[in-house]
């Protein structure tokens, strides 16, 4: 396996009024380019800590990660981050939030219409060519979310960073969008991290599930390898054996060994 | 739809609708109008809301009731009173002094209109110095934890400062009564934009920063693109407080340094013992700096993006 993401006795200690906190402790992953792995644990374990750590928003207090052999020394466009909140500026438009990230990378070397054209495939990328002129307030959670996978996507990055992408949606709305962020990773042969509290979610979309003990000091307790072929189907993966196997493996994870610990 | 719209109208209540910005508002009424688009299957009874009056008048009604009673309550003291001028007596002299707002019989005899015109300007020229000033120094305040603290203690001492107390140390320096007003003016417009800029700027949600850092914006870029237009609401606030403040301090001040002014001219007009105009100048300045206010209300409204949707 090549590493591409590799993260090595990583480990993050927070210095509070109440003494230091120590959130994350020995982790090692890595990642080869084009996988999905998947963060998952209890709230408050601290997957959002080692997204933040790799998106570089912050530093890590102990150990080493190098993003295609460059080490991450903060954060970048080089990792596209899709936040839990979306994020986009509410000033904005649909077609100028994504125009915001994509002039940043490309808008020394290319001329405007070129980065014009990066904005518009970016948004077919994600089906929102008809709300281009919309302002965020005007636009669904759904497409909102769209908007912000569009922004990630436009910079081209090594990896993409998703922080419970599809937590604040409703059940129907978030199955559309795991179905439709896998097409796109299909397509665009993206590698991607993401922070789930989703069991389903993380057996569907993911190549490598990494789940976390409890915290504080949590670290990776188990990692799940998803044997399933893709492209996958919701439905007729409901009974595949593997798919189950995954699942069932993942709620032992986390209702039987990290149960007692979790609030 | 028209159905459903009018239905929808009676639950937006005046409160609420103040304090909304338009797109919350049209939110607001989507949610009215999806729950009584489900009610008026059920029960069709389409005439209920037309039996109520509409909303804006029983609210003009109220207000046209409150100016009333004013009116009323002012005519039994001046009755009672004695000194007071009856309501009557001040319309009559109110129409004689506006029939010609900008006579001009040289620099202590002008019409009204000159001397609000010539207050707005003390006010337009001291609260634009004030913002030149306090908007790029709160940016600095608000962004800067060191310079925030090293002025902590100067705008603490001097916020609750009268302006007048200025005057004389304006006297002092400008060695003239108009440039002395305007410095009171920029004196007390200062403060509140630096706050409330400052304030808005350490108030920027933290996402958006976050979103500046990821995509590794340049500083100016993260200035114009998300540090800005997030202060903007909070700027127009300030901007509020300091012309509302500016404006209740320049009639004071023009009080005291004397020239073409509503203040000056009030100040006159008891030395005249002309008590009407007194009451005129009180109403006009209570009607200028309420459209002052709206205006800005209006340009906030313009400005304010619902950030929660």
């Amino acid at each position: 396996m090549r590493k591409y993401l590799q993260i090595d006795n990583l480990g993050m200690r927070f210095e509070t009024k109440k003494g230091s906190f120590v959130a994350l402790r020995d982790i090692n992953l890595h990642i080869a380019e084009g996988e999905f792995v998947s963060l998952i644990g209890h709230s408050g374990c601290g997957k959002s800590t080692l997204l933040n750590l790799i998106a570089g928003l912050l530093r890590p207090t102990r150990g080493a990660m190098l993003l295609a052999n460059r080490e991450i020394a903060g954060p970048g466009p080089d990792r596209g981050v899709v936040f839990q909140n979306h994020s986009l500026l509410p000033w904005l438009n649909t077609f100028e939030n994504v125009h915001l990230a994509v002039e940043r990378v490309f808008g020394e070397r290319e001329s405007r219409a070129q980065l014009k054209a990066r904005v518009h495939r970016a948004l077919e990328l994600v089906d929102l060519t008809h709300a281009e002129t919309k302002y965020p307030h005007e636009i669904s959670g759904g497409m909102k979310q769209r908007v912000g996978i569009a922004r990630a996507l436009s910079m081209e990055p090594k990896v993409l960073l998703l922080d419970e992408p599809f937590g604040a949606l409703d059940a129907l709305t978030r199955a559309h969008l795991q179905d439709e962020l896998m097409q796109i990773v299909v397509r665009t042969k993206s590698t991607v991290v993401m922070v789930t509290h989703d069991v389903d979610e993380a057996v569907l979309l993911s190549d490598r599930i990494v789940m976390l003990t409890n915290g504080p000091a949590a670290t990776i307790g188990d990692v799940i390898a998803v044997d399933l072929p893709r492209p996958r189907d919701r439905l007729t993966l409901a009974t595949h054996p593997a798919y189950l196997r995954c699942r069932t493996q993942m709620l032992q994870f986390l209702y039987r060994k990290q149960m007692h610990q979790a609030a | 739809m028209n159905v459903v719209n009018l239905k929808a109208e009676p639950l937006r209540g005046p409160p609420a609708e103040a304090s909304m910005s338009a797109p919350a508002k049209t939110v607001a009424l989507q949610r009215a109008s999806a729950a009584d688009l489900q009610a008026s299957s059920e029960i069709d009874k389409p005439d209920y809301v037309r039996t109520r009056a509409p909303e804006w008048l029983v609210r003009a009604l109220a207000m046209t009731l409150g100016i009333a009673s004013f009116i009323a309550l002012w005519a039994v003291i001046a009755r009672v009173g004695g000194e007071l001028p009856k309501p009557s007596v001040t319309w009559d002299a109110a129409l004689k002094l506006f029939a010609d707002p900008f006579y001009n019989n040289g620099p202590n005899d002008q019409g009204i209109g000159w001397n609000v015109l010539n207050s707005l300007g003390r006010v337009a020229i001291g609260f634009g110095a004030a913002a030149l000033v306090g908007i790029p120094l709160g940016f600095m305040i608000g962004r800067f934890r060191f310079l925030s603290d090293m002025a902590a203690p100067i705008i603490g001492l001097l916020k609750p400062v009268s302006p007048l107390a200025w005057l004389p140390i304006g006297l002092l320096v400008f060695k003239s009564a108009d440039p002395a007003a305007i410095y009171v003016i920029f004196i007390c417009s200062v403060w509140p934009l630096m706050i409330n800029t400052a304030v808005g700027v350490r108030q920027v949600p933290h996402d958006y920063l976050n979103v500046a850092r990821v995509l590794k914006l340049s500083e100016w870029k993260v200035f114009t693109r998300v540090l800005f237009p997030a202060v903007l609401p909070h700027v127009i606030t300030g901007v509020r407080l300091s012309i509302g403040v500016a404006w209740l301090v320049i009639v004071a001040a023009e009080m005291l340094t004397g020239g073409v002014g509503i203040g000056f001219w009030v100040w006159d007009e008891w030395n005249n013992l002309n008590v009407q105009h007194i009451i005129i100048a009180i109403f006009v300045v209570g009607i200028v700096g309420l459209a002052l206010e709206q205006a800005l209300i209006l340009l906030a409204n313009r400005f304010s993006y619902d950030s929660k949707s």
